[in-house]
């Protein structure tokens, strides 16, 4: 009843192409804006900032990048996290390289440096397909990992291999403390997701979406296959890199390359898997999904269930939770929390009526 | 609907009961202890061992002195899974205290994990405990004030191997055209000792031989036929979790003797042992906490607490064991630092500020270990504001196919020669964060 | 050169166990067209089972049989929960469900039998044997054994019977085995406790080599190159991938590693395996697929 299109009419081509054609769609959006840069950072606390919203807005983007190559180019890839790890060191190392490089603009590098290694290990997807393009991203994640612990030169001759984080400043303004980190976290992943949104919805995006369903059908229609395709690479890893970057700067502080391995791979998989492949606001979902529920669950075990679960119990609970839940998914709702969403949006239109 | 009202009026009355429970707990004023612990992933043997043995002590001193002056410690568990980000979330929720019960020291025993919370238990002014591992520079208390690499940093661990070493050739003079291998984990910690050896090489004049497993660590067979190729006098294991059964399978396998290898301090527990069967026999490692249940400080634990049934461990067969000891050395450290800084500020609950005055002024000679009945347990051991490691000595255990066997004293790392090395690395650190180092003499 | 001879030797021999692992991936992926992640927690999962049963003072066959049918039970289960709801569906979909699997498995074989190590006594002493001047490891051997005596069952099997017939047919066209009446799911539950059993084969010489232990299901990454290598249908090609893998990952670290200071062996079978498929993008055995529009 209060969620309804009727009367709504496009009446210039701009107002068609919009992402957001409904004027309840916009207001929401705006108040989540509201909340999420004027509400949130005044009445956070460090526990809120640092161990959720954060990596949740960290994880977003992972799966963003992710997302526009699974789910938009249907190129299955299990190297996310050496994108990541590219682009955190890149952007660390490119402080050292150009002192003085602002803090920005080097997040922005590392993004870049992510997209070129991401288009190398994305050339042999012209010629292997489907399961066997697992190979190549493997190759990258495992590559990439040795690589980094190998060479010090990557973490500025640090013999261990772990960088930390340089001085948070931006234009001037020290973004150090908690509140700070998550305010730049915010104000770097919100453009990339609007860029994104507005990407997939464009000739490129659709090229895309040909590509996945079927790629012989696409090149018989005039898509540039190998164009096409090492594009979604290389504008996944870019925003991989920069989540990366964000990772090792703004959420903890300091990264070492095992900290980028499969199980982060796998763990921004889940997330597309979980929130909704080929959908934006999935990746949301999906990463408050998986930065909530071990949290959630542990909290319960510590107040509601103390004592009646051994300790470490929990945590294969939690496993077999998770397996079951992504197993359920994949059954009844391949297209993931995202698509629950749309059918709840469907019963607002009606709501509180029933017909 | 009558039958439900009952159970939620049930709930409610239960619900209230739990607070007022755990209000009056705190009346009397506790100390709390965060624990960052890991009971599952790949390294949960290690985990549950050392937690285990950590609040078992600390349950000890409660059931036997009624806490630390009357002072009780209470803690609670948040699992990490070994994973670097759990052990933040975990930080972040647990620096707080508990029920107004405020928090004393953490102790991740996660290299990585303490990396990522170093700054901000800084930050937090809450003591970070790395006991045997961690960040070597923070040794240099005037740069990491709250960092406590204690007992033994891994660059001292090393350097005693290599004294050892010496020793029994005969003299360190004699290592000179010695050939000693290194295996070590291709990570982080594996790598972090890689430059004290070749340092140690040039000063010695030993040949060294390095030779990288990748993670996890289960295929190590060409590195070593390439250790068979080299025919090296002796080889040292850096490894971790899997790595380490494996080495010695495959060095078995390869016909390298398994008593000429020596492990290092996470090379050294039961579990690296016991799952190589036969092929372990007579491996030679490092402890800074011999294994055992004759200590007057572990046969009280299993008295007070395990026989009265509130002991943590799932499998009894693993109190003594390497891990659990070690846990135990670190909860006698920890409350030992509760009690020289009640001494100072106090019988009451601490903040994390007061307890790091504590771990700064900690001093074990012979006569305080025998009061807490850890003689041979536990190395003689004095801190200061510029030395956070405080011991360096460790002895040398050998696997007899069932268990260890303690086969030296204490031996100690040329710490002088290290000194230099750390406090460039620290300053370099402090230069980078724009930190200025605390003037030591000043402290007291 | 005898040097270079035990450092290629040594690898073949850990390439046969490397193909063990792939080889129940090739009878999953033949029979149901599952690319079976899972497969390295099934052998976690066997394995564990076993060593636990046997601590506990079981004989070693009782054991044997009963991890043998807890991997039927399980191909069971999956079969009724998990496989029959997702027919039909996009084989991506099948893989990721295999991850979720393979997260439940290891849940389940941890919270069953706990997470300590367990050290594995097969009975084989591993000491050297030297023959001609060459040094071979003695439980490589037995391992390398045991491999073809199961891949010989395995063709038996196949070759020989009825089941194996209609197997073949399955791997074959689906629909035209259905159409003749061979029940499916019946011989995707049979296919997946063949699979257990390469997996428990695989998780005892594995665990005595490893010890048992969580990383156990982390072989299955060195599988995947195998895999690709010797082709997803081909049991032969698991085998010769094997080789191939076991032998240049080996040779590479000894010669190669020293060159970009060593570790190599995590991503070398990866790049390798890259390069055969730039060559031959269905792997040395597979099927070549036919692009149709």
């Amino acid at each position: 009843m209060f969620y309804q299109e009727s009367g709504q009419f496009s009446t210039r081509y701009r107002q068609d192409g919009r992402a957001l054609r409904l004027w309840q769609q916009r207001a929401a959006l705006w108040a989540l804006l509201l909340l999420a840069f004027g509400l949130l950072p005044f009445i956070g606390n460090d526990y809120w900032f640092s161990a959720i919203l954060i990596p949740f807005l960290v994880l977003s983007l992972a799966g963003l990048g992710l997302n526009l190559l699974t789910g938009y180019a249907g190129q299955l890839s299990l190297g996310s996290a050496a994108f990541m790890a590219v682009g955190a060191f890149a952007s660390y190392k490119l402080q050292f390289l150009l002192p003085g490089l602002p803090l920005l603009l080097s997040f922005v590098a590392g993004g870049v440096v992510a997209a070129a290694v991401g288009v190398v290990f994305g050339l042999p997807s012209l010629r292997i397909k489907g399961f066997y393009l697992l190979v190549s991203t493997l190759a990258a994640q495992f590559f990439v990992e040795w690589l980094l612990t190998k060479f010090a030169w990557f973490s500025n001759g640090n013999e261990s291999g772990v960088i930390t984080a340089p001085p948070l400043l931006v234009a001037g303004h020290d973004f150090g403390s908690p509140a700070g980190r998550y305010l730049l976290t915010l104000s770097v992943v919100l453009p990339l997701f609007v860029l994104a949104a507005n990407l997939v919805r464009s000739s490129l995006g659709r090229n895309w979406m040909a590509v996945r369903d079927m790629d012989t059908a696409a090149a018989v229609i005039g898509i540039p296959i190998l164009r096409t395709k090492l594009l979604a690479f290389a504008i996944s890893s870019f925003i991989l890199g920069v989540a990366g970057s964000l990772w090792a700067f703004t959420y903890l502080g300091t990264v070492e390359p095992h900290g980028f391995d499969l199980s982060r791979s796998f763990q921004v998989l889940f997330i597309i898997i979980l929130g909704g492949m080929g959908s934006i606001l999935g990746n949301f979902l999906g990463a408050a999904f998986i930065v909530l529920l071990p949290i959630v669950l542990s909290i319960l075990s510590g107040t509601l269930l103390s004592g009646v679960l051994p300790a470490g119990q929990l945590e294969n609970l939690q496993k077999i939770i998770f397996g079951v839940l992504i197993i359920l998914f994949l059954i009844k709702e391949p297209d993931g929390l995202a698509r629950l969403w749309q059918g709840w949006r469907a019963r607002a239109r009606l709501w509180p009526l029933r017909f | 609907m009558k039958n439900h009202l009952h159970t939620l009026k049930g709930a409610v009355v239960l619900a209230l009961g739990l607070a007022a429970a755990s209000a009056t707990a705190q009346a009397g004023g506790e100390q709390y202890f965060p624990l960052q612990s890991y009971r599952v992933g790949p390294y949960a043997a290690g985990g549950t061992g050392f937690f285990g043995g950590f609040i078992d002590y600390l349950q000890y001193v409660n059931l036997k002195e009624g806490g630390v002056n009357g002072v009780k410690l209470t803690w609670s568990e948040c699992e990490t899974e070994y994973v670097v980000e759990k052990g933040v979330e975990c930080y972040e929720r647990l620096k707080k205290g508990l029920n107004g019960a405020p928090a004393a020291a953490t102790n991740p025993l996660s290299v990585g994990i303490a990396y990522a919370t170093l700054e901000r238990s800084t930050a937090d002014k809450l003591p970070l405990i790395t006991i045997n591992h961690g960040r070597t520079d923070s040794t240099d208390g005037s740069v990491f004030p709250y960092v406590f690499p204690l007992q033994l940093n891994p660059y001292s661990e090393v350097s005693a191997i290599i004294n050892y070493i010496g020793q029994k050739s005969g003299g360190l003079a004699k290592l000179k055209g010695k050939k000693i291998a290194v295996l070590y984990h291709g990570s982080p910690y594996g790598k972090e000792t890689n430059p004290i050896l070749e340092l140690l090489s040039k000063k010695y004049g030993f040949q060294l031989v390095s030779l990288e497993v990748p993670h996890p660590g289960n295929e190590q067979q060409s590195q070593w036929l390439t250790i068979r190729q080299q025919k090296p006098d002796w080889v040292i294991l850096r490894g971790w979790g899997v790595m380490n059964p494996v080495a010695l399978k495959t060095a078995q396998k390869t016909g390298y003797p398994a008593d000429h290898i020596i492990g290092n301090i996470w090379s050294n527990s039961e579990e690296d042992a016991a799952p190589a069967g036969a092929a372990a026999k007579g491996f030679i490692s490092i402890t800074t906490h011999p294994s055992g249940t004759q200590f007057p400080v572990l046969q009280g634990i299993k008295k007070t607490v395990l026989d009265a049934g509130k002991g943590n461990l799932a499998d009894a067969k693993r109190f003594g064991t390497v891990y659990y000891n070690l846990g135990v050395v670190n909860g006698i450290l920890n409350v030992e630092a509760v009690r020289l800084a009640q001494a100072k500020f106090g019988k009451k609950p601490l903040t994390g500020e007061q307890v790091r005055w504590g771990f700064e002024h900690l001093h074990f000679d012979d006569k305080r270990l025998k009061e807490v009945g850890a003689l041979g347990l536990l190395q003689p051991l004095q801190l200061s504001c510029a030395d956070h490691e405080g011991g360096g000595a460790v002895r040398f255990q050998q696997w007899d196919g069932q268990q260890w066997k303690v086969i030296s004293p204490w031996v100690q790392a040329d710490r002088k020669l290290l000194r230099p090395i750390i406090e460039d690395s620290s300053h370099k650190y402090a230069k980078e964060k724009g930190i200025t180092p605390r003037d030591c003499s000043k402290e007291s | 050169m005898s040097f270079f001879m035990e450092v290629l030797l040594g690898g073949l021999l850990a390439g046969v166990m490397y193909s063990l692992v792939a080889i129940g991936f090739v009878l999953i992926y033949k029979a149901s067209g599952v690319f079976n992640f899972a497969q390295g927690s099934m052998v976690l999962f066997a394995a564990l089972t076993f060593v636990s049963l046997l601590e506990r003072g079981l004989p070693f066959w009782l054991s044997f049989v009963i991890s043998l049918l807890s991997m039927l039970l399980l191909a069971l289960l999956l079969e009724r929960l998990v496989l029959r709801h997702l027919v039909n569906r996009p084989p991506i979909t099948l893989f990721m469900a295999t991850l979720g699997l393979s997260y439940v498995v290891e849940g389940v074989a941890q919270a069953l039998w706990g997470a300590q190590v367990h050290g594995l006594d097969l009975g084989i002493e591993d000491t050297p044997l030297e023959l001609g001047g060459l040094m071979l490891s003695r439980f490589d051997l037995f391992a390398a054994g045991s491999a073809g005596l199961l891949v010989l069952l395995l063709s038996l099997l196949f070759n020989k019977t009825r089941i194996g017939l209609s197997l073949r047919a399955v791997a074959d066209d689906q629909l035209a085995a259905l159409a003749v009446g061979i029940r499916l799911q019946r011989m995707w539950v049979l296919v997946w406790a063949v699979a257990g059993l390469v997996g428990l084969v695989a998780g005892l010489l594995w665990g005595a080599r490893l010890g048992v232990q969580f990383s156990l299901s982390l072989i299955v990454l060195k599988a995947l190159p195998v895999l690709i290598i010797g082709g997803f249908t081909s049991i032969g090609g698991a085998i010769v991938g094997g080789l191939i893998v076991g032998a240049s990952e080996k040779l590479a670290e000894v010669y190669l590693g020293p060159l970009l200071s060593g570790g190599i062996e995590n991503w070398f079978p990866y790049v390798l395996a890259l390069l055969f498929l730039l060559l031959r993008p269905a792997g040395l055995f597979g099927e070549r697929a036919i692009e149709r529009v």
